[in-house]
């Protein structure tokens, strides 16, 4: 089962990607979503049948070379199949939400076949994700973690004739190698000090223990090996899950299809590296200053990227910058050891933020492919059904339920739990992470509803003709956000115990380790004052209240507001600056470099250089040879006693060898 | 005694034997009549005494004092001299006829001229040596100028006659300093006055004005220069048949030299050959580049090939022996395939030698073309054809030698050289359209030219066992 569950996708991304024209456009991607949905409904078998029973599914020896040696195997456990039906759940939902939003569109020229193409890439990149969670080593997580990296420039620059989707997707790409430089650093030092990749060597706590007493030389200094290797692997999951510094690229990759950004940038890829985090658990445990760097980058990460999203007016932007804040709520769990709790987040997330992209997508698609949402408002009554799908995802997002009970949307058990677990952790980052964390949510709270407010109420603003066409979208495009609806409502109901309550170390079995001489946080979050159970809940309201007032009560408040503060409006408009500055140290002198090489080391040295030889040395010397074979005997037998009286020079001179 | 050295030599004197005897059936019988079976039964006489010798192996012997050597390096050699001269033999026959110079003489003196290099590739003595070469210059003089009627002919014949006189005087004066330090003509005799490696200056003055000799036999620069004016100027069969046997046992001839004689003083010569190397691959590479006419081109390409294979004897190894002989071998398959289609490049029934012809000649005759590309690639030395095998090889005994920088210097020059092949490829591909060359090849001639180019794409898997024969002379010249 495990088997044709995995590789359904990849037979599906062949058959659709090269056989679309013997089989026609149609049956192509009917093959892909089929098998997608096939591998779905086996995901949630696996999930719903899966009691704790570990085990690993050897598919074939991968690498033998010298004392590395690799299988190729899929390794079933907890963490494995929440991944498991995260990815398949939203993957097929989006391939049938995608026959709708790409029927027509308008980047391609009437007649050109381009479905085929994008439904195969969508398939490629939910086999390398498969393969990336069911991995038993670190080589075939690395196989699937670039798997991805390569579906998603695929798939961010799906719009090949628009520059920008160009440059979005290199800018990926790029920003990712980054991370994936560590990544991979991280690896080799592992196998360097372990002989072995495979994870049930590495990740038993005996192995971390011991790795936790040795020092490694590293950039010329010694330090605990433990801890350059998990910051290294650490770094790596910081490039692909968009954390601060490296997040850069997750905002521009809005430019590929919606669809993308719902299944890649939202749900599934992104969290790979909260992901790899928790499967790497043990290392994670016996470090001490990593999981305090991942305190802090991520809930620096949730309120940058929370602060940035205030201002944002195009749609897919502040569900973007949305994504990447809530990726650091779930590192900041991670990094206070609460696994569950951060593979908790993920998975509520997982619904409701896919269900916001595809609601996104819904808008734009019933709005003509505009973006802005200072073009939108007073969209509810025209496309009803997306507006109630973007409302739950808003409810669920903000973290609205009924405080000091269990009762919520899936974002208000999830992320309650992050805070409470990272209050619960104690001084030091994790109190700095919890500040931010709330202050995070509040501002959550205000852009996402924000976005409802500007895009559903009000009056309508922009195109007139574009509002008076926009219609709801089709039964394809909306049966998927009603699916996903029923996740974000439930989806943190239904798993609380699991996941958080009581049941946590039964439910996750040996897929998380937990020290538990040191390690109590996710009992003590528990038991934590009332206040700071509360506190999230407040600042959700806070933030509704704020946003009711901007952009219901007095619409011209936001644009006074800007003006007063023109600086710090331009600063978070600007996104921190940080691609400027990034631009100023690493991008232009880059260039700079890189021009100077071409230009001048290449094209005047290398080129120039050869030319010259090639165009001017050479054919001179021609010239010259061509004028000594003059044709006449005597000039033949001079250069034949020249040539003699030179070699006998040459040895009268030197006496030959001796 | 007498009988056993007359059983060693008596493939030579089946040959010459043959030739006088078939010279007087055509003076007295037929004349030019006869032509057309003498070629045939010349070319099966010598392809007969090819297979003859071929088929003795792993034996060493001596005739006449050590005057005449019979090893595994010298049959190597006249087995390759001899089917070569068979097949340009043949190959020539068509085009004499075309152009009314179907002589008796032609075979008898190709015949002749191979007994000459037979001698020479055996010679164990100054003497022997002197005498193949004579044989074989003397031969070759008289079929540079064989159009008699043509200016172009006689001058080339003339020409090459007196530098030859020139190279052989040079050659005799080396003999004499040699002989007169040494007091012995015989290798074996030298090779024993100079064991301990140590070499007088007069007797390396006599290598030096020897190496000039054998230099100017093997069109090695600055000894070169009547290379391209002989090529341009002879009937295209004979220089078809100079690019081939005539180039090996000059090769065969300086190493069985170098070695057999001052085999103990190799850091002497191998300087002097290095020069001549590295000189005459970047004269073939660059005076090439200039030239329209396609004979003066191969003239300059067998400059600069003989080039690198000097580099391989440069080495003074085992391994460049083998190198050397690998590379003569692939030089002469190539010259096979090249001047098949040469002799074929007419319009209207008259030759044809300008390269501007071949515009766009692949759009004519595709196969023909893609035949000639392949060749022009194999002689430019790009890989995978076997042409960069026979450049590898010589490259490696350099490297092996200490001669890097040798072997760094015939890269460059490959490279030059690369141009004027490329050219070729260009012109027939995606040149200007010219004036149609119209000249129908004969069969033999087909076959020749596609067998050629076979042979440079699949003799990349093994080079058809070359290899182990080169590596067995080369053995039994450094025993």
């Amino acid at each position: 089962m495990e088997q044709i569950l995995l590789f359904a996708p990849l037979v599906g991304a062949l058959i659709c990607g090269f056989g679309h024209r013997m089989i026609g456009e149609k049956a192509a991607m009917m093959v892909a979503t089929g098998l997608l949905f096939l591998s779905a409904i086996l995901s949630w078998v696996a999930f719903l049948t899966f009691h704790g029973n570990d085990h690993v599914i050897p598919l074939m020896r991968w690498v033998e070379s010298g004392g590395l040696s690799t299988d190729w195997a899929i390794r079933v456990d907890r963490l494995t199949v929440i991944m498991l039906i995260v990815i398949t759940s939203v993957s097929s939902l989006v391939h049938l939400y995608s026959w709708g939003y790409m029927a027509d569109d308008p980047q391609w020229k009437e007649g050109e076949s381009y479905k085929p193409r994008f439904f195969a890439y969508l398939s490629f990149f939910t086999w390398a994700m498969l393969m990336l969670v069911t991995a038993d080593n670190l080589l075939q997580l690395f196989f699937g973690w670039e798997g991805v990296g390569v579906a998603s420039y695929l798939l961010i620059g799906f719009y090949y004739r628009k520059p920008t989707a160009n440059a979005a997707a290199i800018k990926a790409f790029v920003v990712n190698r980054v991370g994936d430089f560590g990544f991979s650093l991280g690896i080799f030092g592992l196998y360097f000090l372990t002989k072995s990749i495979n994870f049930s060597e590495i990740l038993d706590p005996h192995t971390a223990e011991a790795i936790s007493q040795q020092t490694i030389r590293f950039l010329s200094w010694d330090i605990n090996a433990l801890e350059v290797i998990t910051m290294l692997l650490f770094i790596g999951a910081m490039g692909k899950s968009a954390q601060l510094f490296l997040h850069t690229w997750l905002p521009d990759a809005m430019e590929g299809p919606t669809p993308v950004s719902a299944l890649i940038h939202a749900a599934t890829m992104v969290t790979a590296g909260v992901f790899m985090v928790c499967r790497l658990s043990p290392l994670m445990e016996y470090a001490t200053f990593t999981p305090n760097f991942i305190i802090v980058i991520g809930a620096t990460t949730a309120f940058f990227a929370a602060t940035v999203g205030l201002v944002q007016n195009d749609i897919k932007r502040v569900i973007a910058y949305s994504t990447c804040s809530q990726l650091g709520y779930m590192f900041v769990a991670a990094g206070v050891g609460a696994y569950p709790v951060a593979m908790f987040h993920l998975f509520t997330h997982a619904f409701f933020k896919a269900m916001l992209f595809l609601g996104a997508g819904s808008v734009i698609h019933a709005m003509h492919h505009e973006q802005d949402m200072r073009n939108y408002g007073n969209l509810r009554k025209k496309i009803p059904y997306t507006f109630a799908a973007m409302m739950i995802g808003t409810l669920a997002i903000t973290g609205v339920g009924i405080p000091l009970t269990h009762i919520g949307f899936a974002g208000f058990l999830s992320k309650d739990a992050i805070i409470e677990s990272t209050f619960a952790a104690g001084a030091g980052p994790a109190q700095y992470a919890f500040i931010l964390l709330v202050l995070a949510a509040a501002m959550t709270s205000f852009y996402s509803w924000r976005l409802i407010f500007l895009t559903f109420y009000g009056t309508e603003r922009g195109d007139k003709h574009t509002h008076e066409h926009a219609h709801e979208s089709p039964m394809v495009m909306l049966i998927p956000l009603a699916v996903l609806a029923l996740g974000a409502i439930f989806a943190g109901m239904l798993w609380y115990e699991d996941f958080f309550g009581h049941h946590v170390e039964e439910f996750f079995g040996h897929s998380v380790y937990a020290n538990h001489e040191t390690n109590h946080v996710i009992h003590d979050a528990h038991n934590v004052p009332k206040w700071v159970k509360v506190s999230p809940f407040v600042a959700m309201l806070s933030g509704f209240i704020l946003a009711w007032i901007m952009y219901i009560k007095k619409p011209t408040a936001p644009a006074k507001l800007a003006e007063q503060h023109s600086g710090l409006y331009a600063f978070l408009q600007n996104k921190w600056y940080f691609d400027e500055l990034y631009d100023l140290i690493f991008v232009n002198p880059a260039k700079a470099l890189g021009r100077f090489l071409w230009k001048k080391g290449d094209g005047k040295v290398i080129d120039g250089g050869i030319n010259g030889v090639a165009m001017g040395i050479i054919p001179f010397l021609t010239k010259w040879a061509g004028r000594a074979q003059s044709g006449y005997l005597f000039h033949y037998a001079f250069a034949m006693f020249l040539g003699l009286a030179a070699i006998i020079t040459y040895f009268a001179i030197t006496g030959g060898a001796h | 005694m007498i009988g056993t050295d007359i059983k060693i030599v008596l493939p030579e004197i089946i040959l010459a034997g043959y030739s006088m005897f078939i010279l007087m059936v055509a003076v007295y019988g037929g004349k030019d009549r006869l032509a057309g079976t003498i070629f045939w039964l010349t070319a099966l006489v010598m392809a007969g005494l090819g297979l003859w010798i071929a088929a003795d192996v792993d034996v060493s012997r001596s005739a006449f004092r050590g005057a005449f050597i019979d090893d595994n390096f010298a049959r190597f050699a006249k087995v390759v001299m001899l089917f070569a001269s068979a097949i340009m033999l043949l190959l020539s026959q068509e085009y004499l006829r075309r152009n009314n110079l179907l002589k008796f003489e032609f075979p008898v003196l190709i015949a002749l001229a191979n007994v000459g290099m037979m001698m020479m590739v055996s010679a164990g003595d100054l003497m022997a040596l002197y005498m193949g070469l004579e044989l074989q210059s003397l031969s070759l003089y008289v079929i540079a100028a064989f159009r008699r009627d043509s200016l172009r002919s006689t001058e080339a014949g003339l020409k090459y006659f007196v530098l030859g006189a020139l190279s052989s005087g040079l050659l005799l004066y080396g003999a004499s300093l040699v002989y007169g330090y040494a007091g012995t003509t015989q290798f074996a005799g030298i090779a024993s006055t100079i064991q301990g490696g140590e070499l007088g200056l007069g007797m390396l003055f006599g290598l030096v004005f020897m190496c000039v000799g054998m230099g100017f036999k093997i069109s090695a620069a600055p000894f070169h220069m009547w290379t391209p004016d002989v090529y341009e100027g002879s009937p295209t069969p004979v220089t078809a048949f100079f690019a081939t046997a005539p180039k090996v046992a000059a090769a065969c001839l300086f190493a069985r030299v170098v070695h057999d004689a001052f085999g103990a003083a190799v850091s002497d010569w191998k300087q002097i050959i290095a020069f001549l190397s590295v000189l005459s691959m970047f004269l073939g590479a660059i005076a090439a580049i200039g030239q329209t006419n396609i004979k003066r081109l191969m003239a300059y390409s067998s400059i600069s090939h003989m080039g690198f294979a000097l580099m391989g004897l440069a080495a003074g190894t085992e391994l460049g022996v083998q190198s050397l002989l690998i590379y003569m071998v692939i030089y002469v398959a190539m010259n096979v395939g090249v001047f098949a289609f040469i002799l074929n490049m007419e319009k209207d029934g008259n030759p044809v030698t300008d390269i501007a012809a071949l515009g766009l000649y692949s759009r004519q005759e595709p196969l023909r073309a893609a035949a000639l590309a392949a060749l022009m690639f194999s002689l430019a030395g790009i890989p995978p054809l076997v042409g960069f095998f026979g450049k590898f090889y010589v490259l490696k005994a350099a490297v092996q030698a200490d001669l890097a920088w040798l072997a760094i210097a015939g890269v460059i020059a490959s490279v030059i050289g690369a141009f004027y092949y490329l050219r070729i490829i260009y012109l027939m591909y995606f040149g200007e359209e010219a004036d149609a060359l119209n000249g129908k090849m004969p069969t033999l001639h087909y076959v020749a030219l596609m067998a050629s180019a076979f042979v440079m794409i699949a003799g990349i898997v093994n080079l058809f066992g070359i290899e182990g024969f080169a590596a067995n002379a080369a053995a039994s010249l450094l025993r």
